[in-house]
């Protein structure tokens, strides 16, 4: 194996791409657009940065493995564009009175319906996530910063949130297993003392 | 009556609204064409759309994604050829964005459309996006290879997507198909909050 890495490493082939690597004419690049990548990348880390915003999101990905299909994948389609129409909201100026609390109930609801293992009907679940995306993306979706690209500042918030979603599926898919069940309720315990944190905090 | 023929007005002028155009071409160093191919792939906003309509192709079945492997990169090419004809700087960022949106909302409804129908919608997509490329390329002097570069780049990535998205058999596969058509859709509900404030 190591030969044979050897014998990659010094074949003509990888030399000529080296050296074409290393002589790639590169022009004077006289109008860079700046703030993309950064656009890109703060949009990407944003959902991230908050707690609150991930035990939400997570939450929303284990309850949907819990009720398994359709809503499994109804939850997190529905979200990110609720999310999205709470972040227009936002955009156009349109109060939205107690942002901070809505998203810590959203962590103790979501949290409460895992641990208690509550069914609710298709419609209502994906009305109940759908509320709470409105304060999710009121809250998080309009934070760009100066000189940034919108597009992909609000491509990267919406990948990093739906990404959040499936870590909580994946996690989910424990569900299947009798000890999984129990343990998917205990994260749901979790979510919820977490979104109690957060709204004590923002209550206080 | 007259009212709702006011805010179709109001919402027509809204749409059609020129704004300025950034017209410079990404510098691949390899000339014109690649420059064009680059241009397309760094340019989120025609490529939302792309991949949403190569989706909702895929989505459709076979003889819809042959149909949009066709029509969308003739009409992407007739109209930039149209664009270079015509004057002026031209972006209709907030049709741009709005025609998206329909596309990724069509994903993500998983609607079934009739193959010529989502052609229509493929042909609709690649003319306009096709008439804002050829004016900015002509803004800069940019010939017909940057527009075959990126035509030839937006047949690529519709036969690959829609191939990829007629393949698919299994029953998760296609919802998250669905679920990035509903990124799309978030994506270009935000974008129409930036333009609305003028940050886009």
């Amino acid at each position: 194996m190591k030969t044979s890495m050897h014998a990659n490493v010094k074949s003509p082939a990888s030399i000529a791409a080296l050296v074409l690597t290393l002589i790639w004419p590169l022009a004077a690049w006289a109008h860079v657009e700046s703030g993309q990548a950064g656009g890109f990348i703060s949009g990407l880390s944003h959902p991230v940065s908050g707690m609150d915003h991930v035990l939400a999101m997570v939450a929303v990905g284990l309850w949907g493995a819990q009720l398994g299909a359709p809503a499994l994948w109804l939850l997190p389609v529905a979200f990110p564009m609720m999310m999205a129409f709470g972040g227009l909201l936002g955009l156009l100026g349109a109060p939205l009175p107690g942002v901070e609390i809505g998203i810590a109930v959203s962590a103790v609801v979501l949290g409460g319906l895992i641990l208690a293992e509550i069914r609710l009907p298709l419609v209502i679940a994906v009305v109940v996530v759908a509320c709470f995306a409105i304060f999710h993306g009121h809250a998080h979706g309009t934070e760009l910063e100066q000189g940034q690209n919108a597009m992909l500042y609000s491509l990267g918030f919406v990948i990093a949130t739906g990404l959040l979603h499936g870590v909580g599926i994946t996690i989910g898919l424990i569900h299947h297993w009798g000890v999984g069940r129990v343990i998917l309720r205990g994260a749901g315990g979790l979510v919820m003392a977490g979104g109690l944190y957060f709204l004590w905090a923002a209550i206080a | 009556m007259n009212r709702t023929r006011i805010l179709v007005q109001v919402a027509l002028l809204l749409f059609a609204t020129p704004s300025i155009a950034f017209a410079h071409l990404v510098n691949s160093g390899l000339g014109p064409f690649y420059d064009g191919a680059l241009h397309l792939l760094l340019s989120p906003g025609d490529l939302l759309g792309l991949v949403a309509v190569a989706l909702l192709a895929g989505l459709c079945g076979a003889n819809a994604g042959r149909l949009t492997v066709l029509v969308l990169p003739i009409a992407w090419l007739l109209g930039g050829l149209l664009g270079f004809s015509l004057p002026g700087t031209l972006a209709l960022p907030w049709l741009s964005v709005l025609s998206f949106v329909i596309l990724g909302a069509l994903v993500a409804a998983d609607v079934k459309l009739a193959p010529q129908l989502v052609a229509a919608l493929a042909g609709l997509y690649g003319a306009l996006h096709g008439v804002l490329n050829g004016v900015a390329l002509a803004a800069i002097d940019a010939g017909p290879s940057a527009l075959s570069g990126i035509v030839l780049t937006v047949f690529t990535i519709a036969l690959l997507t829609s191939a990829a998205v007629v393949s698919l058999r299994v029953a998760w596969s296609r919802i998250a198909v669905r679920v990035v058509g509903s990124w799309v859709v978030a994506v270009g509900i935000l974008m129409l909050g930036w333009l609305g404030q003028g940050n886009a």
